[in-house]
């Protein structure tokens, strides 16, 4: 039997944004057991909700997440409406599908360049994240921001989106197809990221119904749930678009189910902005108190669906504020996923969840078993990536042995002395 | 595509039936929102219809500390009948323990561990139960998420 080493990947490393802690347990290259620690990041949001006002929970859970800031927002607003019986006005549903709609795309194209960097594929990541940007103007132009939008309240919207901006967004809109066709192109015919990522990190979809999984990791899985179409809210019963689904379950699926999305998004807001053209009327129903009661709100986020819970006593403030975002059924997929997979592999198929990413360049550095003295850092990681890619480019002749770009950069900056 | 409301009420009626004596209370809030009461005893059994026989889905559990006890609530959705059904048992402070179902549905593993620690309900059965959110060395007995620790309002 061969012995048994644990690479900690964590708890500060650039695969997730919050600080994670993944010991993978292997056994040469093989990785066999894969145990997850949380809790390096959590900041008491639910009990700190229970002393805010109903206004200020929805700043506070726009806070949760960096990527997701409409996600919650619209999840929390909706528990508050749903427990107090509040009425939304039709205008504020269509902004509502609206912004959540940007920030998928945004947040899509913020994964497909850090996979694409994770493989050593750093092209893909330049022009996924130069056209990220895109999608940042659009918000910035819609809610003043580029993030963290403020757009949510109980009752409606904060802010309206101006007849005069409608065709400068779709004049941008128009201009994000092509690029997105290209990144579709990229990934589906090109061989290498085939060899990468097909069969590789398979959730079945059985495990995937176990384990609860959601979003794009469900449907690369053949699991067939989006909560836009199952549970509709907002906007998305009135207007027409499909639900993306693959079968294997591999990394390839996921970011085709991903890029594939994103040609739906553009869909459901063209459609959005073409009925606020029609449908006016207030934004806010300017609700007074929220009743007394318990209310569930959910929303389908880029990940996978976030759930709110909010119980109201007639005060200004909830009694009790659950959150549960999409990476918390998500991520323990990873015990099955990584399973029987190289290290090398490890880094994509933990990616491949998409947990949050913000604080993609902090990083901790892995240590091999006790006594043990070779240390891999993240950027080792994502070498041994990279590494891999090169050796199949060789192989297949697609490339000749040019060194990966970690390996020629030797890790260290040069800062000019 | 969308389910139509007397799929969600036939759904509803099957639960019910199944869940027999177990049921205490129910409560429609909504034709797309179901709250149920069950004893915490039967909390295995009514899970176990949920999610194998029902098939529903366990978006996340919801532990709220009470004067009456301890209330856990499963949030389970039915994606195709478009309903959310909130099974929902409350333990006493005193002896706060429930089954686990983990084992039925490893969905459930992280947020018992998480009850667990903040609520301080011991699941039996837990197949891994330690600190998910909290440090290793987090002081026994002290529960972050408790409200009335000995059933009595503390004061603010």
């Amino acid at each position: 039997m061969s012995k048994r080493t644990i690479v900690p990947i964590g708890p500060y490393h650039a695969l997730q944004e919050e600080p994670e802690f993944f010991k993978l347990h292997v056994e040469g290259e093989t990785v066999v057991h894969l145990d997850i620690e949380l809790g390096y990041n959590h900041r008491g949001i639910e009990k700190l909700s229970e002393s805010k006002g109903f206004e200020e929970t929805v700043f506070l859970a726009e806070r949760i997440c960096g990527i997701c800031s409409t996600s919650h927002p619209i999840a929390c607003v909706q528990a508050a409406e749903d427990a107090g019986g509040i009425h939304v006005p039709e205008r504020a549903l269509f902004i509502r599908s609206t912004v959540g709609e940007l920030e998928r795309i945004h947040s899509h194209l913020l994964w497909l360049g850090l996979a694409g960097h994770f493989l050593g594929f750093n092209t893909l990541w330049m022009w996924a994240w130069r056209f990220r940007e895109d999608v940042l103007s659009v918000l910035e132009l819609v809610t003043g921001n580029r993030n963290h939008y403020g757009m949510m309240k109980p009752g409606g919207v904060r802010r309206d989106i101006n007849d005069t901006d409608i065709p400068a967004i779709f004049t941008l809109l128009e201009s994000l197809k092509d690029p997105i066709a290209m990144f579709r192109d990229a990934v589906i015919e090109d061989p290498l990221l085939h060899a990468r990522t097909r069969g590789i990190g398979v959730l079945s979809r059985e495990k995937a119904i176990a384990y609860g999984a959601l979003g794009p990791t469900a449907r690369a899985s053949g699991y067939d749930i989006d909560v836009r179409r199952d549970h509709p809210h907002a906007a998305y019963g009135m207007v027409d678009w499909d639900v993306i689904t693959c079968e294997n379950g591999d990394v390839f699926d996921k970011a085709v189910v991903r890029i594939l999305e994103m040609f739906e998004s553009i869909r459901i807001i063209e459609q959005c902005l073409n009925q606020l053209k029609t449908v006016t009327g207030p934004i806010d129903s300017n609700p007074r108190f929220v009743a007394p009661g318990e209310g569930i709100g959910h929303y389908e986020a880029p990940r996978g669906e976030v759930f709110h819970y909010i119980r109201s006593d007639g005060s200004n403030r909830p009694v009790r504020h659950k959150v549960r975002a999409p990476s918390y059924m998500n991520v323990p997929t990873n015990r099955e996923t990584v399973l029987g997979e190289t290290i090398a592999d490890a880094t994509i198929i933990l990616a491949a969840v998409d947990p949050c990413y913000c604080c993609t360049e902090r990083m901790a550095v892995a240590v091999d078993s006790p006594g043990g003295g070779r240390l891999w850092g993240a950027q080792d990681l994502i070498r041994m990536s990279c590494e891999k890619t090169y050796e199949l480019m060789k192989e297949s002749g697609l490339r000749g042995p040019a060194p990966p770009p970690y390996a020629a950069a030797g890790h260290t900056r040069n800062w000019g002395r | 595509m969308k389910a139509s409301e007397s799929n969600s009420a036939d759904a509803i009626n099957r639960i019910r039936g199944a869940l027999g004596d177990h049921l205490l209370n129910f409560e429609k809030k909504s034709e797309r929102r179901f709250y149920i009461d069950i004893a915490p005893e039967t909390v295995l059994e009514a899970s176990s219809l949920m999610f194998e026989e029902t098939g529903a889905r366990l978006q996340i559990a919801t532990g709220v500390d009470t004067p009456a006890g301890i209330e856990v609530m499963y949030h389970w959705a039915l994606d195709s009948e478009d309903c959310l059904v909130t099974i929902r048992a409350t333990v006493a402070h005193e002896d706060s323990s429930l089954d686990s179902i983990a084992i039925l549905c490893p969905a459930a593993e992280w947020i018992e561990r998480e009850m667990w620690e903040l609520l301080g309900i011991e699941f039996r059965d837990h197949p891994d139960l330690r600190h998910l959110l909290l440090d290793d060395n987090w002081p026994q007995g002290n529960y972050p998420l408790r409200k009335f620790p000995s059933g009595q309002e503390v004061a603010p």
